[in-house]
């Protein structure tokens, strides 16, 4: 066997046990800063969170609560790095097919019940359970865990699953194809461990907070729907020493202005900041609004099916599209938020990724612009044949902004006629999901830090592929990166297709734009997933 | 009366029955389902998710599924979106908070109101009349979606007088603004309703001999042209009842109360159907009930009424 042991694992780890006890002193064990008495995070949540079950939860507010509530087998640390959680450590063998973690002995769950190897295998086998019916089961199928695509279609059953209990601390799990990023998808909250004991006792009212039971650094404690939840910290939880949060409120407020007015009354800790009022912000509180990129991108997707326009089918009228769109109009001047311009589909942010010198990118705007209007004039549309297109995106203030600055910029330099439609999200969804666009927004965040979460969206049978973009070499290059020990290259040279090809004008990619009060220490800027824990969070004195 | 109600209650049941139905029917006409998502579900995901909810049944066969539980279980169902919890939930936990500030919104509307309408009346063409007018016009102008965001600028952030929002067990720091948000508007039509019946009522020929024969104005006013002044106001006050609970959706997401409203219209967008079928069906019910209520109220405002 193959041993891979995280180097910094044991420096991490012997740094927590000697600064345990300088806590109870009020400042801070690393750098010294004195502590706020008040150790309580307030943040805004946008909607009620839709599950707080590890297996179940699907929306983002949600899964940040069961990172918090829950701890799988491994962590992220503030930059996005792989550090343990409830495993210590994991192998794997030769053929990368079977992978082994050892679990840490002093984990708990919060009744004071050791956490084992089996109340995962108990967990994973529960998330592929057609019974339960997860949302997040296909994420199982992702991992590429061995028999979990046919125990979700029925066709075995979920003992069959590849994952396996050797011992109380020793968790073994087989895999249908080797999988080289196989542990950060473990930082994923379905793959967290669930009280067995617990959800049998309660049924499906286990998560309300009288009969939760977590393994986490918090217990729910409180929740009131669409109000509040409040988790308070976990005595039983094995790093509980060097905890500094003692509680944390997500408050559920829809209208993100009235979140805003709320964050300046102080009533919270950190809010989002509505588009375009970044800049005024930041003028008046420079400490706490704060911009960071993140692993979203913001595009707009053509329709190559048959059921498109004709004139998309020719890439020159898509690529005139993309040039003549005036990324830096889009992200200075209406969303205004920190956002960086997007030539490419995956975000630079993405980890092990390396952008390619894409043309677009290095002319000026004038120059494309020139190019744009060369080749549309080749492909025949001119002021006496115009190319008019019906553009669609989800009703939303911000994307209303953005679609007019788009056709107006096409109108303006191409004279190009393209209609603005919109739609309530999910019959947006439905019309794009069957092809009935010609033009349509789309945005998407990675569900692990791995240039495929992205450029998996354009692979020909791709279930996300809208416009159903078809390049045999493309899917060729993804398939062959799922197996790649370093699939870099490979995803360089499918970006470098897609810029040619142009099926999306990538317009920009996101950034976490936020009120923070400068207080809260620690925010992990750097982890572009934004998988935040409250555990590695402080409040200074003020 | 008795056999009136009883009468009144009886069509009541196929009333809501025909509300279920055609909620039912539109709510699956609606493009899009309950797992329509960015991430179109894998084919064999969705299925396991739909045979669980029973939403691969044809559909005459969920309908009557659904009429089951609620008459033999007094089930509404699970939500699709709040995996953690069920439509009983929802509506347990949100209708009393509805109910609360909704109740509190009508009799503030409905004081405030009527007495600035009978004072403008009684006032006829004096400053208080058009103090009163005014005021009535300008509350009318002022949705609850206009006056949300001014009411937690001015207490919230300027003075800092009140929380932004919240509910904390309808503690009544937290009761304020939603309520004055919600009555601003009703109070001031209820104002010029009000107003311009008791005018029209001072003019009438029994006012005119109850003064005649001597009887002195106040005696005038609350024994003989108030009750008859209250009768258009009451038929307004009905459907103004089930408007502040149901009307609720832009309190509940300016103050995050937690109301019920909110989750209604939460449903709609996100197809939680059982969600957007219970809460219809309460305000369903809640409606036939407080017309009832209005129409017994007539045959006590005006003894011409009998049932």
């Amino acid at each position: 066997m193959h041993k891979i042991v995280r180097t910094s694992l044991a420096g991490l780890l012997s740094s927590t046990i000697i600064t345990g006890a300088a806590i109870a002193a009020g400042t801070h064990p690393e750098t010294g800063e004195a502590l706020a008495d008040d150790q309580t995070f307030i943040y805004r949540i946008l909607d009620e969170h839709s599950s707080v079950d590890p297996q179940v939860v699907e929306d983002v507010s949600g899964a940040e609560i069961v990172r918090d509530l829950f701890e799988g087998l491994m962590n992220q640390d503030e930059d996005g790095n792989l550090v343990p959680g409830v495993a210590t450590e994991y192998s794997v063998n030769d053929t990368k097919d079977v992978y082994t973690f050892t679990l840490r002995d002093n984990a708990k769950w919060s009744n004071g019940d050791p956490v084992t190897a089996g109340d995962f295998v108990f967990a994973w086998k529960r998330a592929v359970d057609p019974e339960l019916s997860s949302p997040y089961a296909w994420f199982m199928e992702l991992m590429s865990i061995e028999n979990a695509a046919e125990i979700i279609a029925g066709e075995k059953s979920v003992d069959d699953l590849g994952v396996k209990a050797i011992d109380d601390h020793t968790l073994e799990v087989t895999l249908s194809t080797p999988l080289p990023y196989f542990p950060q998808m473990t930082t994923h909250s379905t793959t967290f461990p669930a009280p067995q004991k617990v959800i049998e006792e309660f049924g499906d009212a286990w998560t309300k907070p009288e009969n939760i039971v977590s393994n986490g650094a918090y217990v729910l404690t409180e929740h009131l729907p669409q109000e509040r939840s409040v988790r308070e910290r976990n005595e039983m939880y094995w790093d509980n020493d060097n905890t500094i949060i003692e509680k944390v409120v997500a408050l559920v407020i829809n209208d993100e202005n009235v979140a805003l007015t709320r964050y300046l009354a102080g009533e919270l800790d950190r809010t989002e900041v509505p588009a375009g009022q970044f800049p005024r912000l930041q003028q008046e509180h420079p400490d706490e609004a704060i911009s960071f990129p993140r692993l979203c991108n913001y595009y707009y997707t053509f329709n190559v099916s048959d059921s498109g326009p004709e004139a998309f089918k020719d890439p020159n009228v898509r690529q005139a599209l993309s040039l003549a769109v005036d990324r830096a109009i889009i992200t200075e001047k209406v969303m205004a938020g920190g956002q960086p311009q997007a030539y490419t589909f995956a975000p630079a942010a993405t980890a092990n990724f390396t952008v390619p010198d894409v043309e677009m990118a290095s002319m000026s705007q004038a120059e494309r612009d020139e190019l744009a209007k060369e080749l549309l004039a080749g492909a025949g549309y001119g002021p006496d044949n115009p190319l008019s297109f019906e553009m669609v995106y989800n009703t939303s203030e911000a994307h209303k902004k953005v679609a007019v600055a788009l056709s107006q910029m096409w109108k303006q330099k191409l004279g190009v006629n393209a209609e603005l439609a919109n739609m309530e999200w999910k019959v947006f969804l439905e019309e794009r999901g069957n092809q009935n666009f010609e033009l349509a927004r789309g945005a998407w965040c990675g569900d692990y830090n791995e240039a495929s979460t992205f450029l998996d969206l354009l692979q020909s049978d791709s279930g996300y592929n809208d416009g159903k973009y078809n390049n045999a070499r493309v899917d060729e290059l993804l398939a062959e990166a799922k197996t790649s020990d370093d699939p870099a290259p490979l995803y360089t040279e499918v970006e470098r297709i897609i810029a040619q090809e142009t099926p999306v004008i990538p317009i920009y990619h996101y950034a976490g734009v936020y009120m923070m009060d400068s207080d809260v220490g620690n925010w992990p800027v750097n982890n572009v997933e934004q998988n935040w824990y409250s555990k590695n969070l402080y409040k200074v004195a003020e | 009366m008795l056999a009136y109600s009883l009468r009144r209650l009886l069509i009541a049941i196929p009333t809501i029955l025909l509300l279920i139905v055609a909620c039912f029917f539109l709510m699956h006409v609606a493009p899009g389902g309950p797992f329509t998502s960015e991430r179109p579900l894998p084919p064999q995901v969705l299925a396991n998710i739909e045979a669980r909810y029973g939403l691969d049944q044809p559909l005459w066969k969920q309908l009557w599924d659904y009429l089951y539980n609620i008459v033999v279980h007094f089930d509404f169902g699970p939500s699709f979106k709040f995996k953690d919890r069920d439509v009983n939930d929802i509506i347990a936990q949100g209708f009393p908070i509805s109910l609360t500030y909704g109740s509190l919104s009508f009799l503030v509307a409905t004081a405030v109101g009527v007495s600035l309408g009978i004072a403008a009346a009684i006032k006829h063409n004096s400053w208080i009349d058009y103090f009163a007018v005014g005021l009535g016009i300008a509350a009318q102008a002022l949705p609850n979606f206009i006056m949300g965001p001014i009411l937690i600028l001015t207490f919230t952030l300027w003075l800092g007088w009140l929380p932004g929002g919240g509910w904390n067990g309808g503690q009544w720091q937290y009761l304020v603004m939603p309520v004055i948000a919600l009555a601003t508007s009703y109070m001031g039509s209820i104002a010029r309703i009000t107003r311009s019946s008791m005018l029209e009522v001072l003019n009438s020929n029994f006012i005119r001999t109850a003064r005649a024969k001597g009887l002195p104005t106040r005696t005038v006013i609350w024994r003989h042209a108030l009750k008859p002044t209250l009768l258009p106001v009451v038929s307004y006050l009905g459907p103004v009842f089930v408007y502040v609970l149901t009307g609720s959706v832009f309190v509940d997401i300016y103050f995050s109360t937690g109301g019920l409203g909110q989750a209604y219209v939460g449903s709609a967008l996100s197809r939680d159907y059982a969600v957007l079928l219970g809460v219809t069906i309460l305000y369903g019910a809640l409606t036939v009930v407080v017309n009832l209520l209005t129409d017994l109220a007539y045959a006590w405002f005006d003894p011409k009424i009998r049932y």
